[in-house]
């Protein structure tokens, strides 16, 4: 595609219209997961946490807290961005951004920009709430954002790509329901998966989710299942296929332009 | 002056393998306002989609202010507004919104301003913080307008802009595209109904199962092939038309009781006063005349079947 210009206005304006659209459902899209993130503590937590009190040297619910941020981290960058570009294509208002002169790139900045930055707040608010119930100290800060923001851009964009493959409401639940979230909850969220049986610890290593959530708390606690730079690297992996794909659907038009 | 707009031999064939249009080519002078006539499925959306952006042709080039829509995309579609046919909206989103997002997108400095004017043209102001969802129909559509004016375009389409529109809303929209054109813009509207092209447009294209039958200034078009006729209701009913009336092409109808007299719109009329003194002297009495002139939809229909035949005589031969 040829630009001369960036259009910046053009993106500024796509975010800033998604970020209203986060703005006004702030409150429901906050107490959820601060609800859920407390309920997580009195369950695994105070139940688990009284049988099993440390993993790797580190309380075990101070254990779960980067794996929770990533677990909401998933779901909301998914959601968020597919939704947001799966709801014009829905009622087809994705005329006017078809129509516009703002590029492939521009328009995935933009909403998968908005999506992300919501994920991170969302995270950073869990965070918050889970200071509440356990001391936590970073020893890591600068990565510990590294891997927000990375693991936030790439589920945004990940999200952007089913909403753009989605047919339907059924198709935009799917992935976020069957694919991510049996993902998470073997991917170590809620415990080492040294703990695993050998065999399981094999299978365990195709799934993604372990080194995103394996990077991220080692830039909490400096423990990890798998080395930190094998985390950094798929998760740049990922990031990668995940731009492809967008720069394959936008050439083509898959399911975008007839 | 160059064509504001150009189309070289552009066709399309959905992935259906459907061809809904074939080697179109057109040229649109700036400052005009074109009205594409044709019926439902013609290929009149899909034109107007792929010079849009939002359909990709299979061939062919089009040109907006000399950008090709491709390859110099940016520029092309900056110029370039879209009302469509189908309503369309950010049901969640207030008036106001909206429509700072469509300035925004098309690369627009913010001008709360401007974007008031163009609310207040269109009686959207004191709807502005509103929930799109909460509006009418009509009101849905006048936001649709409003975001195509949003980012001041050159060139505006209009895809049938008055279907199941109200008549106050059809009124202001007349009047808003007569003042557009006075400011140099461009519009190019597609309609199914006849009397808008005819009331509206500077020139008229006919589109018909995608092909570009004819492209014509509305008068010449008028003038061309539009017939007038004149009817004259018997007084006493005829079996067949006297000999002594041979001269003129007439017809019988209604069992005799009425005579038709056709002639071009454009041609001799001086014909009917020699034709009513010959009946005169003939003795043939009549109790009244009308005559009416071919509307655009005749024209249409005299083409569109013209063409039909054509196909049928052809597929009939082979
Ligand atoms: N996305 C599509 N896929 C396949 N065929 C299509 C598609 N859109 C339109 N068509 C077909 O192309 C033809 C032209 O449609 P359209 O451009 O909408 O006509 P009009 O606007 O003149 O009513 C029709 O036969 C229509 O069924
Ligand atoms: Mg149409």
């Amino acid at each position: 595609m040829s630009g001369l210009t960036f259009n910046r206005r053009g993106v500024w304006a796509i975010y800033c219209f998604e970020m209203a659209r986060f703005k006004r459902t702030l409150l429901q899209s906050l107490v959820t997961p601060v609800i859920s993130t407390a309920l997580y503590f009195v369950v695994f937590g105070s139940a688990i946490g009284t049988r099993m009190s440390q993993v790797g040297g580190v309380p075990y619910a101070a254990f779960i807290v980067p794996g929770l941020i990533m677990l909401s981290l998933f779901t909301e960058s998914l959601s968020n961005a597919s939704f947001g570009i799966y709801f014009p294509k829905f009622v087809g208002t994705i005329y006017e951004l078809l129509s516009a002169p703002i590029s492939s790139s521009e328009i995935v900045l933009a909403y998968v920009g908005a999506a992300a930055s919501k994920s991170i707040l969302l995270g950073l608010v869990i965070l918050g709430t889970a200071a509440l119930f356990v001391p936590i100290h970073i020893l890591h800060p600068l990565w510990m954002i590294a891997f927000l923001v990375l693991t936030a851009a790439n589920f945004s964009l990940f999200g952007f790509i089913t909403g753009i493959w989605a047919k339907n409401f059924d198709q935009l639940q799917f992935i976020p329901m069957l694919v991510i979230t049996p993902l998470t909850f073997l991917g170590g969220a809620f415990y080492s998966i040294d703990m695993l049986p050998p065999a399981w610890r094999t299978v365990t290593l195709f799934n993604p989710v372990v080194y995103l959530i394996s990077g991220f708390r080692w830039a909490f606690y400096g423990t990890s299942d798998v080395g930190v730079g094998i985390s950094l690297g798929m998760t740049l992996g990922f990031f990668a296929l995940c731009l492809a794909l967008v720069a394959w659907i936008f050439r083509t038009g898959y399911r975008l332009k007839n | 002056m160059p064509p504001v707009l150009s189309i070289k031999n552009l066709t399309k064939t959905y992935a259906s393998g459907l061809c809904a249009l074939k080697n179109i080519n057109l040229a649109i002078d700036k400052g005009e306002i074109f009205a594409l006539l044709g019926p439902n499925g013609a290929g009149k959306t899909t034109l107007i989609s792929i010079v849009c952006g939002i359909v990709t042709a299979s061939e062919g080039q089009v040109l907006a202010g000399g950008h090709d829509i491709v390859s110099g995309y940016r520029a092309a579609r900056s110029m370039i507004g879209l009302v469509p046919q189908e309503l369309a909206t950010d049901t969640f989103e207030t008036v106001w919104a909206t429509v700072t997002l469509s300035r925004g997108l098309f690369g627009r400095r913010r001008d709360p301003g401007y974007v008031e004017k163009v609310l207040r043209d269109l009686s959207l102001w004191d709807k502005r913080n509103d929930r799109i969802m909460t509006l009418s129909g009509g009101m849905k559509r006048r936001v649709m307008i409003a975001k195509a004016l949003a980012h001041e375009p050159e060139i505006l389409f209009l895809d049938e802009p008055t279907a199941g529109v109200d008549v106050e809303l059809r009124r202001d929209m007349w009047t808003m595209v007569r003042g557009l054109r006075e400011r140099g813009v461009t519009i190019i509207l597609t309609t199914h109904y006849i009397e808008e092209a005819e009331e509206m447009a500077d020139r008229i294209g006919v589109i018909s199962k995608g092909e570009l039958i004819l492209v014509e200034d509305k008068a010449t078009l008028m003038k061309k092939l539009g017939k007038k006729q004149l009817t004259l209701q018997l007084l006493e009913p005829m079996g067949a038309i006297p000999a002594g009336l041979s001269r003129w092409p007439l017809a019988l109808r209604s069992e005799g009781h009425e005579l038709e007299y056709s002639f071009d719109a454009g041609g001799d009329r001086g014909d009917i006063p020699a034709l009513l003194r010959t009946m005169g002297e003939l003795g043939i009495g009549y109790k009244d005349l009308n005559t009416r002139q071919s509307s655009l939809e005749d024209i249409f229909v005299s083409l569109v079947s013209e063409r039909a035949g054509h196909a049928g005589g052809a597929e009939a031969r082979s």
